[in-house]
């Protein structure tokens, strides 16, 4: 871990430059006559003076205070943080995909749209859906797009009384969040104690005011939704459409599909499952797809196939619109076909399963030492209810804060909500056993600690640059930009 | 977990205690508790009418964010201006530092909701 811990302010000093102009060889004009004053900044434009090496030595040293899959593993829950190959930079640093121009005429860029083109169809196979839009440039994106069409949908029936979406309590909070966003109330349904959906209360909640039910399969908790297809069924009589969180694919891929559970529209999380960048502003990547009878309904323009040729089709009278300029992040595009072409169909089955027996094996070798609410085989992440020394003074977030001491990303913690104290695991396929042993060691002696001298957990982290931040005051009092003293 | 008797108490963790005509109206320690330290509290608006089970404000804590429910229908006559100085007083005393004082519509829903020793084992299967 790098001490370096400067703002570019606080090592400029005034005068200090980097550059040098030759002389001035045009005269100088009156600036209020060029532009006007009530245009003009009235404040004078504070900017870091520094040198070229001292500027290049502050961005490096900070560049290396990241932490991020490749630098350590990174088991944050619901968020699928795999190791993304580099053979995906090399494909998308191509001149021929890089250097194209968004408005380049549809003739010079039949490559690109044959990759947009041969994605979608992919994407589709893989989920068992019919058509897929790849625009929305995040996952909350196509969940909006998801839902824009589910309401696009009844309302081209002559249906608008279907103002309300169903939502579990075990819900990422970007379902309820995009549902509200979409126009939509959201009913929020409370969970069986194993994080499943709960039969009656859907029952009660399902009426024909009731667009459709968002939904992640695998749940939150990362257990498998038997009940999936009496679910699809009891939403379908209802008249609504059941919509698929692709946040938990990486669980099932190759081994089943969320249309052929039934669900009738999907988002995908390019940069969760199929290894493109995560964090860090990606960008992400969250295309949606849909069944048959919703397929006039995505955003347009949608890339087409007319005999040999690719084109945009624009003449799409019931889309919802166009979510994103141009075509979506397109260099995430190429990234996520590249991963998808090298692994295969063989080898996409084999990431699922491989994410799944991680994911178990961690949760088997910790259940002695920390609460596990729901002892079953897990999909690919599973959910700890804090130590399992009840009495013990330490809280989930002060094992999250030791965590840092060993180098570790920490797990995602107090998500979900119905699981008190909750420590979600999600080692994903593309760890090491050694890794996960070394990890597995770490977190029982953390929960040795806890017993023993709970003040290192209490205190941690004490190996990082900045020790426990006070989260109140950061919640509260945020200090967000630097200002001149 | 404290839980304080002759009050009335809902599933969403919300608590009222009569006061006269009026009623007072916060959140119990377990949900206090649960949701760690709070940050911000959202109050409702004066002379809002609210009906039961329906949001009447938001409660933040480093946690999460949650909606309150109204425990029973009702019009709000006052709200607790010091939790938007000092939202951490919830976490002091639930109890002591409600969130706002309503005019119940029909003291007859009272008798929908939980007392202390119901409320008490209603926790204990929620833990």
């Amino acid at each position: 871990m790098v001490k370096y811990d400067q703002l570019i302010f606080e090592i400029s000093k005034e005068g200090r430059k980097g550059y040098a102009f030759p002389g001035c060889k045009v005269d100088n004009v009156n600036l209020d006559e060029m532009i006007p004053s009530a245009l003009r900044r009235g404040t004078e434009i504070i900017l870091p003076e520094v040198s070229e090496p001292q500027l290049v030595r502050h961005y490096t040293q900070v560049s290396m205070k990241n932490f991020g899959v490749d630098t350590g593993f990174y088991p944050l829950g619901s968020c699928t943080m795999k190791y993304n190959p580099k053979i995906n930079e090399d494909m998308a640093s191509l001149p021929k995909f890089s250097a194209l121009h968004p408005h380049q005429e549809e003739r010079t860029v039949q490559g690109a749209l044959e990759l947009m083109h041969n994605l979608s169809g992919m994407l589709s196979e893989i989920g068992g859906m019919d058509a897929f839009s790849l625009q929305p440039a995040a996952g909350a994106q196509g969940e909006l797009a998801g839902l824009m069409i589910i309401k696009a949908y009844h309302e081209k029936r002559g249906d608008f009384k279907r103002t309300k979406i169903i939502v579990p309590d075990s819900a990422h909070g970007t379902n309820p969040a995009s549902a509200h966003i979409a126009g939509f109330d959201v009913v929020e349904i409370k969970s069986t104690k194993d994080g499943a959906i709960d039969i009656e209360n859907l029952k009660a909640a399902l009426n024909d005011e009731i667009a459709g039910l968002m939904l992640t399969n695998p749940s939150t908790l990362g257990l498998f939704e038997k009940n999936i297809v009496e679910i699809a069924k009891l939403v379908h009589e209802a008249g609504g459409q059941l919509y698929y969180d692709g946040a938990n694919l990486n669980a099932i891929m190759g081994q089943t599909r969320p249309g052929d559970m039934g669900f009738d529209v999907v988002h995908y999380n390019l940069h969760k499952t199929f290894t493109t960048p995560h964090g860090g502003g990606g960008p992400g990547s969250g295309p949606v797809g849909v069944k048959k009878h919703l397929e006039p309904f995505l955003p347009k323009p949608v890339v087409t196939k007319v005999g040999d040729t690719f084109t945009l089709d624009n003449n799409r009278p019931d889309s919802i619109g166009r979510l994103k300029s141009f075509n979506g992040n397109f260099g995430i595009l190429v990234r996520a076909y590249t991963y998808i072409l090298t692994m295969g169909a063989e080898g996409l089955s084999r990431v699922s399963e491989m994410a799944v027996l991680n994911a178990n094996y961690i949760q088997e070798k910790l259940k002695a030492h920390y609460t596990l609410p729901v002892d079953t085989i897990c999909k690919h992440e599973f959910v700890l209810a804090g130590l399992k020394n009840e009495l013990s003074t330490c809280s989930t977030l002060d094992v999250a804060k030791r965590l840092l001491d060993h180098g570790y990303h920490p797990p995602t913690i107090y998500f979900p909500l119905i699981v008190p104290n909750a420590i979600m695991i999600e080692p994903t396929e593309t760890e090491s056993l050694e890794t996960l042993d070394a990890f597995i060691d770490v977190m029982i002696q953390i929960s040795k600690e806890a017993d023993e001298n709970p003040e290192l957990l209490k205190n941690a982290p004490t190996t990082t640059v900045i020790r426990r931040v006070d989260e109140v005051m950061a919640a509260r009092s945020p200090i967000l930009k630097w200002e001149k003293q | 977990m404290k839980i304080v008797n002759g009050l009335y108490y809902t599933q969403d963790h919300e608590w009222v205690k009569l006061e006269g005509n009026a009623a007072l109206v916060g959140i119990t320690d377990f949900a206090a508790h649960a949701l760690g330290s709070i940050v911000f509290v959202e109050l409702p608006e004066v002379d809002a009418e609210i009906e039961a089970e329906e949001n009447f404000g938001t409660i933040e804590s480093v946690k999460a964010a949650s909606d309150m429910l109204m425990p029973v229908t009702g019009k709000v006559i006052a709200v607790n201006e010091d939790l938007e100085n000092d939202p951490s007083l919830v976490n002091s005393d639930p109890y002591e530092n409600w969130i706002c004082k309503i005019e119940i519509a029909n003291k007859a829903d009272l008798d929908e909701l939980m007392n202390a020793e119901e409320y008490e084992a209603f926790c204990k299967e929620e833990a």
